[in-house]
Protein backbone atom coordinates (compact mmCIF):
# COMPACT_ATOMS: atom_id res chain seq x y z
CA UNK A 1 0.00 0.00 0.00
CA UNK A 2 1.29 3.97 -0.77
CA UNK A 3 0.90 5.89 2.00
CA UNK A 4 1.80 9.32 1.43
CA UNK A 5 1.98 11.62 4.72
CA UNK A 6 2.30 15.13 4.77
CA UNK A 7 4.15 17.83 7.81
CA UNK A 8 1.46 19.75 8.29
CA UNK A 9 -1.52 17.84 10.11
CA UNK A 10 -2.27 15.22 12.00
CA UNK A 11 -1.25 12.12 11.47
CA UNK A 12 -4.41 9.89 12.41
CA UNK A 13 -6.51 12.31 9.71
CA UNK A 14 -4.21 11.26 6.95
CA UNK A 15 -4.40 8.05 7.94
CA UNK A 16 -8.39 8.37 7.70
CA UNK A 17 -8.34 9.61 5.22
CA UNK A 18 -6.52 7.48 2.76
CA UNK A 19 -7.93 4.27 3.83
CA UNK A 20 -11.35 5.87 3.35
CA UNK A 21 -9.74 6.75 -0.38
CA UNK A 22 -8.78 2.68 -0.38
CA UNK A 23 -12.45 1.62 0.72
CA UNK A 24 -14.27 3.64 -1.82
CA UNK A 25 -12.03 2.72 -4.46
CA UNK A 26 -12.53 -1.24 -3.83
CA UNK A 27 -8.89 -1.64 -2.57
CA UNK A 28 -9.66 -2.74 0.26
CA UNK A 29 -12.91 -4.61 -0.71
CA UNK A 30 -16.12 -3.80 1.26
CA UNK A 31 -17.27 -7.03 3.37
CA UNK A 32 -13.45 -8.34 3.89
CA UNK A 33 -11.86 -8.03 6.73
CA UNK A 34 -9.31 -5.29 7.46
CA UNK A 35 -5.65 -5.98 8.36
CA UNK A 36 -5.10 -5.74 12.04
CA UNK A 37 -3.26 -2.32 13.58
CA UNK A 38 -0.08 -3.63 14.13
CA UNK A 39 0.66 -4.43 10.08
CA UNK A 40 -1.09 -1.28 8.97
CA UNK A 41 0.74 0.75 11.15
CA UNK A 42 4.05 -1.46 10.30
CA UNK A 43 3.11 -0.96 6.52
CA UNK A 44 2.17 2.54 7.00
CA UNK A 45 5.75 3.12 8.93
CA UNK A 46 3.40 4.75 11.72
CA UNK A 47 2.83 4.13 15.42
CA UNK A 48 0.53 1.63 15.95
CA UNK A 49 -1.31 4.19 18.71
CA UNK A 50 -1.97 6.44 15.90
CA UNK A 51 -3.08 3.97 13.59
CA UNK A 52 -5.80 2.98 16.34
CA UNK A 53 -6.87 6.26 16.51
CA UNK A 54 -7.70 6.26 12.88
CA UNK A 55 -9.34 3.18 13.18
CA UNK A 56 -11.36 4.31 16.16
CA UNK A 57 -11.96 7.05 13.79
CA UNK A 58 -13.45 4.92 10.62
CA UNK A 59 -15.43 3.23 13.02
CA UNK A 60 -17.20 6.12 13.85
CA UNK A 61 -18.15 7.07 10.44
CA UNK A 62 -19.57 3.29 10.24
CA UNK A 63 -16.68 2.82 7.59
CA UNK A 64 -15.61 -0.17 9.32
CA UNK A 65 -17.26 -2.82 12.08
CA UNK A 66 -15.72 -4.67 14.95
CA UNK A 67 -17.67 -7.68 15.63
CA UNK A 68 -16.69 -9.87 18.79
CA UNK A 69 -16.20 -13.32 16.93
CA UNK A 70 -15.01 -12.37 12.91
CA UNK A 71 -12.60 -8.94 13.67
CA UNK A 72 -12.86 -5.31 12.28
CA UNK A 73 -15.18 -5.61 8.95
CA UNK A 74 -15.43 -3.02 5.87
CA UNK A 75 -18.92 -2.13 5.73
CA UNK A 76 -21.25 -3.41 2.86
CA UNK A 77 -23.42 -0.19 2.96
CA UNK A 78 -22.68 0.34 -0.59
CA UNK A 79 -25.35 3.31 -0.06
CA UNK A 80 -23.03 4.96 2.16
CA UNK A 81 -19.73 4.00 0.34
CA UNK A 82 -21.56 5.47 -3.07
CA UNK A 83 -22.40 8.69 -1.11
CA UNK A 84 -18.57 9.15 0.24
CA UNK A 85 -17.46 8.66 -2.96
CA UNK A 86 -19.60 11.42 -4.63
CA UNK A 87 -19.13 13.80 -1.69
CA UNK A 88 -14.80 12.79 -2.23
CA UNK A 89 -15.68 13.49 -6.30
CA UNK A 90 -17.21 16.65 -5.52
CA UNK A 91 -14.70 18.10 -3.12
CA UNK A 92 -11.72 17.05 -6.13
CA UNK A 93 -14.26 18.91 -8.62
CA UNK A 94 -14.53 22.07 -6.87
CA UNK A 95 -10.49 22.01 -6.34
CA UNK A 96 -10.08 21.61 -9.99
CA UNK A 97 -12.61 24.33 -10.59
CA UNK A 98 -10.93 26.35 -7.78
CA UNK A 99 -7.03 25.68 -9.87
CA UNK A 100 -8.76 26.24 -13.38
CA UNK A 101 -10.40 30.26 -12.23
CA UNK A 102 -6.83 30.98 -11.02
CA UNK A 103 -5.52 30.86 -14.44
CA UNK A 104 -8.50 32.56 -16.12
CA UNK A 105 -10.83 29.98 -17.17
CA UNK A 106 -14.87 29.87 -16.45
CA UNK A 107 -16.39 26.99 -15.19
CA UNK A 108 -18.17 25.76 -18.33
CA UNK A 109 -14.81 26.85 -20.46
CA UNK A 110 -13.07 24.19 -17.75
CA UNK A 111 -16.06 21.69 -18.30
CA UNK A 112 -15.25 22.29 -22.17
CA UNK A 113 -11.86 21.75 -21.41
CA UNK A 114 -12.50 18.62 -19.99
CA UNK A 115 -15.13 16.76 -22.32
CA UNK A 116 -12.52 17.46 -24.87
CA UNK A 117 -9.98 15.45 -23.28
CA UNK A 118 -12.64 12.70 -21.70
CA UNK A 119 -13.07 12.14 -25.58
CA UNK A 120 -9.59 12.10 -27.28
CA UNK A 121 -9.04 9.64 -24.18
CA UNK A 122 -12.36 7.74 -25.07
CA UNK A 123 -11.12 7.65 -29.21
CA UNK A 124 -7.45 6.73 -28.21
CA UNK A 125 -8.36 3.50 -26.25
CA UNK A 126 -11.23 2.52 -29.11
CA UNK A 127 -8.38 2.75 -31.49
CA UNK A 128 -6.43 0.57 -29.26
CA UNK A 129 -8.99 -1.90 -28.81
CA UNK A 130 -9.88 -2.18 -32.26
CA UNK B 1 -2.43 -4.12 32.68
CA UNK B 2 -0.46 -2.45 35.13
CA UNK B 3 -1.67 0.62 36.40
CA UNK B 4 1.60 2.27 37.66
CA UNK B 5 2.89 5.09 35.46
CA UNK B 6 6.24 3.28 33.17
CA UNK B 7 8.71 6.50 34.34
CA UNK B 8 7.74 8.92 37.17
CA UNK B 9 9.73 12.15 37.80
CA UNK B 10 9.16 14.44 40.80
CA UNK B 11 11.07 17.47 40.80
CA UNK B 12 13.96 15.69 39.37
CA UNK B 13 17.17 17.51 39.41
CA UNK B 14 20.39 16.77 38.58
CA UNK B 15 23.37 19.64 39.18
CA UNK B 16 26.91 18.91 37.80
CA UNK B 17 29.19 21.75 40.13
CA UNK B 18 27.46 24.66 38.93
CA UNK B 19 25.87 23.20 35.63
CA UNK B 20 22.33 22.68 36.13
CA UNK B 21 21.87 19.47 33.94
CA UNK B 22 18.11 18.75 34.49
CA UNK B 23 16.30 21.19 36.89
CA UNK B 24 12.66 20.22 38.67
CA UNK B 25 11.35 18.22 36.66
CA UNK B 26 7.85 16.63 36.73
CA UNK B 27 7.20 13.83 34.03
CA UNK B 28 4.64 11.36 33.62
CA UNK B 29 4.96 8.12 30.85
CA UNK B 30 2.68 5.35 30.85
CA UNK B 31 3.07 1.75 28.75
CA UNK B 32 2.63 1.28 25.72
CA UNK B 33 3.81 4.57 24.04
CA UNK B 34 7.04 5.55 21.71
CA UNK B 35 8.10 8.69 23.70
CA UNK B 36 10.85 11.30 21.46
CA UNK B 37 13.50 13.01 23.82
CA UNK B 38 13.96 16.10 21.95
CA UNK B 39 16.32 19.40 22.58
CA UNK B 40 19.60 21.25 21.69
CA UNK B 41 22.80 19.73 22.59
CA UNK B 42 23.31 20.24 25.95
CA UNK B 43 19.90 20.06 27.09
CA UNK B 44 19.99 17.53 29.35
CA UNK B 45 18.68 14.55 27.33
CA UNK B 46 21.42 11.84 28.65
CA UNK B 47 21.55 12.97 31.75
CA UNK B 48 17.77 12.36 31.93
CA UNK B 49 18.56 8.87 30.67
CA UNK B 50 21.03 8.45 32.81
CA UNK B 51 18.91 9.54 36.24
CA UNK B 52 16.05 7.02 34.89
CA UNK B 53 18.80 4.27 34.67
CA UNK B 54 20.65 4.77 38.01
CA UNK B 55 23.79 5.55 36.11
CA UNK B 56 23.33 9.05 37.93
CA UNK B 57 21.96 10.06 41.18
CA UNK B 58 19.47 12.92 41.28
CA UNK B 59 20.45 15.76 43.27
CA UNK B 60 16.87 16.05 44.70
CA UNK B 61 14.03 14.86 43.22
CA UNK B 62 12.82 11.59 42.64
CA UNK B 63 12.78 8.93 39.79
CA UNK B 64 10.40 5.78 39.82
CA UNK B 65 10.55 3.24 37.35
CA UNK B 66 7.36 0.59 37.82
CA UNK B 67 6.88 2.35 41.12
CA UNK B 68 10.45 1.67 41.65
CA UNK B 69 13.51 3.81 42.43
CA UNK B 70 16.57 2.67 40.22
CA UNK B 71 18.32 -0.82 41.33
CA UNK B 72 18.12 -4.31 40.26
CA UNK B 73 14.57 -4.75 39.81
CA UNK B 74 14.18 -1.30 37.23
CA UNK B 75 17.74 -2.79 35.69
CA UNK B 76 15.45 -5.96 34.75
CA UNK B 77 13.38 -4.42 32.82
CA UNK B 78 15.07 -1.84 31.52
CA UNK B 79 16.86 -1.93 27.80
CA UNK B 80 19.56 0.92 27.27
CA UNK B 81 21.34 2.06 24.56
CA UNK B 82 24.31 4.61 25.91
CA UNK B 83 25.07 6.88 23.32
CA UNK B 84 28.29 6.02 22.79
CA UNK B 85 29.89 2.71 21.92
CA UNK B 86 30.60 0.94 25.13
CA UNK B 87 31.25 -3.17 23.54
CA UNK B 88 34.61 -4.74 24.15
CA UNK B 89 35.77 -4.24 20.60
CA UNK B 90 37.82 -7.83 20.13
CA UNK B 91 34.41 -9.31 20.45
CA UNK B 92 32.45 -10.94 17.53
CA UNK B 93 28.84 -10.67 17.17
CA UNK B 94 28.49 -13.97 18.01
CA UNK B 95 30.34 -13.49 21.09
CA UNK B 96 28.67 -10.63 22.05
CA UNK B 97 25.66 -12.25 21.85
CA UNK B 98 26.55 -14.93 23.48
CA UNK B 99 27.70 -12.49 26.41
CA UNK B 100 24.26 -10.81 26.32
CA UNK B 101 22.36 -14.31 26.63
CA UNK B 102 24.53 -14.67 30.37
CA UNK B 103 23.29 -11.44 31.60
CA UNK B 104 19.97 -10.88 30.67
CA UNK B 105 17.24 -13.68 31.37
CA UNK B 106 14.97 -11.86 29.11
CA UNK B 107 17.34 -11.97 26.19
CA UNK B 108 15.59 -13.12 22.90
CA UNK B 109 18.70 -15.16 20.30
CA UNK B 110 16.73 -15.64 18.06
CA UNK B 111 15.37 -12.20 17.55
CA UNK B 112 18.90 -11.12 18.03
CA UNK B 113 20.11 -13.43 14.82
CA UNK B 114 17.05 -12.55 12.70
CA UNK B 115 17.93 -8.80 12.71
CA UNK B 116 21.37 -9.47 12.23
CA UNK B 117 20.97 -11.34 9.20
CA UNK B 118 18.28 -8.95 7.93
CA UNK B 119 20.70 -6.33 8.21
CA UNK B 120 23.22 -8.42 6.73
CA UNK B 121 25.63 -8.60 9.53
CA UNK B 122 27.77 -11.82 9.99
CA UNK B 123 28.32 -13.43 13.24
CA UNK B 124 31.77 -14.42 12.82
CA UNK B 125 32.51 -9.68 12.64
CA UNK B 126 34.57 -8.42 14.75
CA UNK B 127 33.00 -5.41 16.52
CA UNK B 128 37.16 -4.07 15.79
CA UNK B 129 36.19 -4.29 12.05
CA UNK B 130 33.05 -2.76 11.40
CA UNK B 131 32.31 0.34 10.49
CA UNK B 132 30.85 3.16 12.61
CA UNK B 133 27.26 2.80 11.33
CA UNK B 134 27.68 -0.73 11.50
CA UNK B 135 28.70 -1.08 14.95
CA UNK B 136 25.83 1.35 15.88
CA UNK B 137 23.55 -1.01 14.33
CA UNK B 138 24.70 -4.38 16.33
CA UNK B 139 24.13 -2.12 19.45
CA UNK B 140 21.07 -1.40 18.82
CA UNK B 141 19.72 -5.28 17.78
CA UNK B 142 21.77 -6.36 21.16
CA UNK B 143 19.32 -3.73 22.97
CA UNK B 144 16.08 -4.20 21.49
CA UNK B 145 16.40 -8.19 21.44
CA UNK B 146 15.80 -7.95 25.34
CA UNK B 147 11.78 -8.44 26.21
CA UNK B 148 11.91 -5.25 28.38
CA UNK B 149 9.32 -3.04 29.69
CA UNK B 150 11.39 0.61 29.40
CA UNK B 151 14.01 0.90 26.33
CA UNK B 152 15.93 3.58 26.78
CA UNK B 153 17.30 4.69 22.98
CA UNK B 154 20.13 7.29 23.53
CA UNK B 155 20.77 8.53 19.93
CA UNK B 156 20.14 5.28 18.77
CA UNK B 157 20.58 5.83 14.27
CA UNK B 158 22.65 9.04 14.21
CA UNK B 159 25.68 7.23 12.60
CA UNK B 160 22.65 4.64 10.37
CA UNK B 161 22.13 5.04 6.52
CA UNK B 162 18.61 5.96 6.11
CA UNK B 163 17.59 2.73 4.45
CA UNK B 164 19.06 0.81 7.30
CA UNK B 165 16.94 3.63 9.44
CA UNK B 166 13.72 2.43 8.34
CA UNK B 167 14.69 -0.93 8.98
CA UNK B 168 15.45 0.36 12.59
CA UNK B 169 12.41 2.59 13.01
CA UNK B 170 10.33 -0.50 11.62
CA UNK B 171 11.65 -3.00 14.03
CA UNK B 172 10.66 -0.92 16.71
CA UNK B 173 7.09 -0.66 15.73
CA UNK B 174 7.01 -4.00 15.33
CA UNK B 175 8.34 -4.90 18.99
CA UNK B 176 5.66 -2.73 20.33
CA UNK B 177 4.13 -3.91 23.02
CA UNK B 178 1.08 -2.84 24.79
CA UNK B 179 3.72 -3.43 28.18
CA UNK B 180 6.48 -1.65 26.86
CA UNK B 181 7.39 1.59 26.81
CA UNK B 182 10.20 3.10 24.18
CA UNK B 183 11.73 6.63 24.76
CA UNK B 184 14.22 7.68 22.04
CA UNK B 185 16.49 10.46 22.42
CA UNK B 186 16.87 12.31 18.74
CA UNK B 187 17.88 14.95 16.70
CA UNK B 188 16.51 13.17 13.94
CA UNK B 189 13.06 14.47 14.44
CA UNK B 190 11.77 14.47 10.87
CA UNK B 191 12.74 10.83 10.46
CA UNK B 192 10.89 9.76 13.66
CA UNK B 193 8.12 11.66 13.98
CA UNK B 194 5.69 9.28 12.57
CA UNK B 195 6.62 6.36 15.05
CA UNK B 196 6.48 8.47 17.63
CA UNK B 197 3.05 8.57 20.19
CA UNK B 198 4.55 11.67 22.40
CA UNK B 199 7.59 14.10 22.77
CA UNK B 200 9.38 15.96 25.41
CA UNK B 201 11.40 18.74 24.90
CA UNK B 202 14.34 19.49 26.95
CA UNK B 203 15.97 23.55 27.22
CA UNK B 204 18.34 24.06 29.40
CA UNK B 205 17.59 21.42 31.34
CA UNK B 206 13.85 22.04 31.99
CA UNK B 207 10.83 20.47 30.01
CA UNK B 208 9.42 23.01 27.87
CA UNK B 209 6.66 20.92 26.08
CA UNK B 210 5.31 17.23 26.78
CA UNK B 211 2.33 16.62 24.26
CA UNK B 212 1.21 13.89 21.22
CA UNK B 213 2.78 14.47 18.17
CA UNK B 214 -1.19 14.41 16.48
CA UNK B 215 -2.04 16.97 19.09
CA UNK B 216 1.01 19.55 18.17
CA UNK B 217 0.37 18.96 14.41
CA UNK B 218 -3.19 20.45 14.89
CA UNK B 219 -2.78 23.09 17.70
CA UNK B 220 0.34 24.38 15.68
CA UNK B 221 -0.28 23.50 12.19
CA UNK B 222 3.27 22.12 12.04
CA UNK B 223 5.40 19.26 12.45
CA UNK B 224 7.38 18.53 15.58
CA UNK B 225 10.25 19.32 13.35
CA UNK B 226 9.05 22.94 11.79
CA UNK B 227 8.24 23.75 16.01
CA UNK B 228 11.73 22.58 17.15
CA UNK B 229 13.61 24.95 14.27
CA UNK B 230 11.35 27.48 15.70
CA UNK B 231 11.53 26.78 19.37
CA UNK B 232 15.43 26.31 19.30
CA UNK B 233 16.08 28.23 16.76
CA UNK B 234 19.79 30.17 17.38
Amino acid sequence: MNWILVNDRPIYIQLTEQITQYIVAGIFKPGTRMACVRDLAADAGVNPNTMQRAMAELERNGLVKTHRTTGRMITEDMEMLNNIRNELAGARVAEFLDGMKTIGFSPKEAAALLTQRAEAMEDKKEGQTA
Amino acid sequence: MNQINLIECQGLTKHFLTAKAVESLDLTIGRGRIVGLLGPNGSGKTTLIKLLNGLLVPTSGAVLIDGERPGPYTHSIVSYLPDRMYLSDWMKTSDLIDFFTDFYGDFDRVKAYDMLRSLNISPDDRLKTMSKGTKEKVQLIVTMARQSQLYLLDEPIGGVDPAARDYILNTILTNYSENATVLISTHLISDIERVLDEVVFLKNGIMTLHDTVDNIRETEGKSVDQLFREVFAC
